[in-house]
């Protein structure tokens, strides 16, 4: 099932969360809705299952699907499990509540409990109760009661956002072949870039209730549309110069107006000598020689805070040692639109 | 470690201690033991005798009537209510809550006089009543208004925090997976409060059996049709009916015993809701 959401806004006592966006989730794709706290993601996905109306004049569509069958599966953020059922009966729920001809005997529903209990890999733990659960499985039974339902699309809350790190690089991956087997059209809400590059098909941007950038997962990372996307997907360095034929050139010009450079850490030279105008000086401040790259800490004349990767070659090659002068050149970078989306937070 | 083991070791503790239990002997147990001992001062035959009294039995009567009246629909009403003030945003709910806690705020007593003022023979319903040949003030209906109003805000009370607490996602899950409103409420959220429900309607009893000033008001204290088992306590007090009057009492505290034994086995029992049955 295809869903279109068409320049839904929602408002809540004159705030508003979302303003004016239109998305396309085609069947079967698995979508991510990335954007920091407040930035509308959750009352979205909560919009598309139907639990806000949105504001007059957006709606939201599902294509492909006849009326009675388009059943959604949503996970909460903290899993919503009926704590006074078993698992067994939190997954059968769906299928107990149904009435008339969809009506499934005591017999069926055990079979189609207990293969949903196997494939989140929970058939041990059917006579337990929610409270008797870690983290992991508590959101594995919510995903299993979800799906019981058949859903035609199925949408997550921040569906690793209350595990610890380790749980949440396995149920990602999980998560990743269970979406290739069954294909259900998926959406899930998220803060964390990491899971967003990782696991979707396709990275929705939001920002203060906008639709930021949408697009594949490299594209959102190696051609944000936006200072806000670059730097919420990833560490941006920032510099202040003008571009002078497609180069920038930080010797200072008093009153000219700056224009922004931005690089990710990868992206920057370094250099024991200076290169004309397009390089500016830097002492080491600190370096991480631990990890497949060697990551250091610049800082500038004016106190500007700059992060490098290097390859571990390059960096022996230089000899470098913290507390020694260098000098930094963006290698790439982007110059966004002034003020449009840029991003309100200093890259640390 | 130190701090606790030297607050041990000082005589503060034991001395609190006992001045605690202490205070508990002299306000609560004596005049418990006495109300016993009083009662079956003149023998055992007495106390039975004052218990078969058929003006006590009918006051026992109307007191069990009022609070089986009384509970039921104070506890719907809490529900209700609890659900509209924790699940929907509306115009006027803070208000709502105010006007619940009403009749803990005023005086029973004012509370009586307010029903006289709507029901009695002067008040605003008198006409229409008397035309009918319906008595509400001075007979048994004005007994169970009075317990309705006064025993209002405590299931509500109760449930409200709880319901708040409880937020609505486990209903959103419920509605989501294709439950309607009525299944949402029976399989969903009536499971998850009902240790809430059930001391909320223990504190509605309570105070139901142990009202007095706002039935004293309505009651006309006809004995053997309009007297509750406090007013038939005080009416005996009244004649110098010592044993019998301690007796009456008597089976009020029992009874009041009773639902605390209640109240602190459901306190339990909410405090591991949850748990495997």
């Amino acid at each position: 099932m295809s869903i279109d959401v068409r320049h839904v806004s929602k408002t809540f006592n004159g705030f508003a969360a979302l303003r004016d966006v239109s998305l396309r989730v085609a069947a079967g794709e698995l979508v991510a809705l990335l954007g920091p706290s407040g930035c509308g993601k959750t009352t979205l996905l909560r919009v598309i299952a139907g639990l806000e109306a949105p504001d007059p004049g957006g709606s939201v569509g599902f294509g492909g699907a006849l009326a009675e069958a388009r059943r959604i599966g949503f996970v909460f953020q903290h899993y919503a499990l009926f704590r006074h059922m078993t698992v067994f009966e939190n997954v059968a729920f769906g299928l107990r509540v149904r009435r008339g001809p969809r009506r499934l005997d005591e017999a069926q529903i055990r079979e189609k409990v207990s293969a949903l209990l196997r494939l989140v890999q929970l058939e041990m733990l059917a006579r337990h109760h929610p409270h008797q659960l870690s983290g992991g499985q508590r959101q594995r039974v919510a995903l299993a009661r979800a799906l019981a339902v058949e859903p035609k699309a199925l949408l997550l809350d921040e569906p690793f956002g209350a595990l610890d790190a380790r749980v949440r690089q396995e149920l990602r991956r999980w998560l990743r072949r269970l979406h290739e087997e069954l294909r259900i059209t998926s959406i899930f809400v998220t803060h964390d870039q990491e899971e967003a590059l990782e696991l979707a098909e396709r990275i929705v941007v939001l920002n203060q209730g906008r639709v930021e950038q949408e697009g594949s997962p490299a594209e959102v990372f190696h051609r944000p549309a936006s200072e806000f996307v670059m730097n919420f997907v990833g560490s941006v360095n920032l510099f202040h110069g003008r571009l002078v034929q497609g180069r920038p050139v930080f010797e200072t010009a008093p009153g000219a107006p700056a224009t922004r450079f931005c690089s990710r850490p990868h992206e920057l030279e370094i250099e024991t000598r200076r290169d004309g105008g397009s390089s500016l000086p830097a002492r080491v401040v600190r370096v991480f020689d631990a990890g497949a790259h060697v990551k250091m800490e610049l800082r500038g004349r004016e106190g500007q805070a700059w992060h490098v990767e290097l390859n571990p070659e390059r960096y022996r090659e230089l000899g470098l040692r913290s507390g020694q002068e260098v000098w930094v050149r963006p290698r790439r970078f982007r110059v966004f639109p002034a003020g449009d989306g840029s991003f309100p937070r200093e890259p640390i | 470690m130190a701090a606790p083991e030297s607050f041990a070791n000082t005589g503060a503790r034991r001395l609190l201690i006992a001045s605690v239990l202490g205070y508990l002997a002299l306000f609560l147990l004596l005049p418990v033991a006495f109300i016993l001992q009083q009662a079956l001062a003149e023998g055992w035959r007495t106390y039975a005798q004052a218990a078969r009294d058929p003006a006590a039995r009918s006051a026992l009567g109307l007191t069990l009537a009022a609070a089986a009246i009384a509970v039921p629909l104070n506890v719907v009403f809490g529900a209700a209510a609890a659900w509209a003030v924790a699940k929907f945003e509306f115009p006027g709910k803070s208000a709502l809550i105010a006007l619940i806690d009403l009749p803990l705020t005023i005086s029973p007593v004012i509370s009586g006089l307010m029903l006289v003022l709507v029901f009695g023979l002067e008040g605003w319903l008198g006409d229409w009543l008397r035309a009918r040949g319906l008595a509400v003030i001075f007979a048994p209906p004005g007994i169970v208004l009075a317990t309705l109003f006064v025993t209002l805000p405590f299931a509500a009370r109760e449930l409200i925090p709880l319901m708040a607490e409880r937020g609505k996602d486990d209903e959103e899950a419920a509605v989501l997976l294709g439950a309607d409103g009525w299944q949402t409420f029976w399989r969903v959220t009536l499971p998850e409060i009902k240790w809430g429900v059930l001391y909320g309607a223990v504190l509605c009893a309570s105070r139901a059996i142990g009202e007095f000033g706002a039935v004293s008001v309505v009651s006309g204290h006809v004995r053997g049709r309009t007297n509750t088992l406090t007013l038939h306590v005080e009416a005996l007090y009244n004649e110098y009916h010592m044993s019998a009057a301690f007796a009456v009492a008597s089976l009020l505290t029992l009874l009041a015993l009773a639902t605390m034994a209640l109240q602190a086995w459901l306190d339990r029992r909410a405090a591991t809701a949850g748990g495997p049955p």
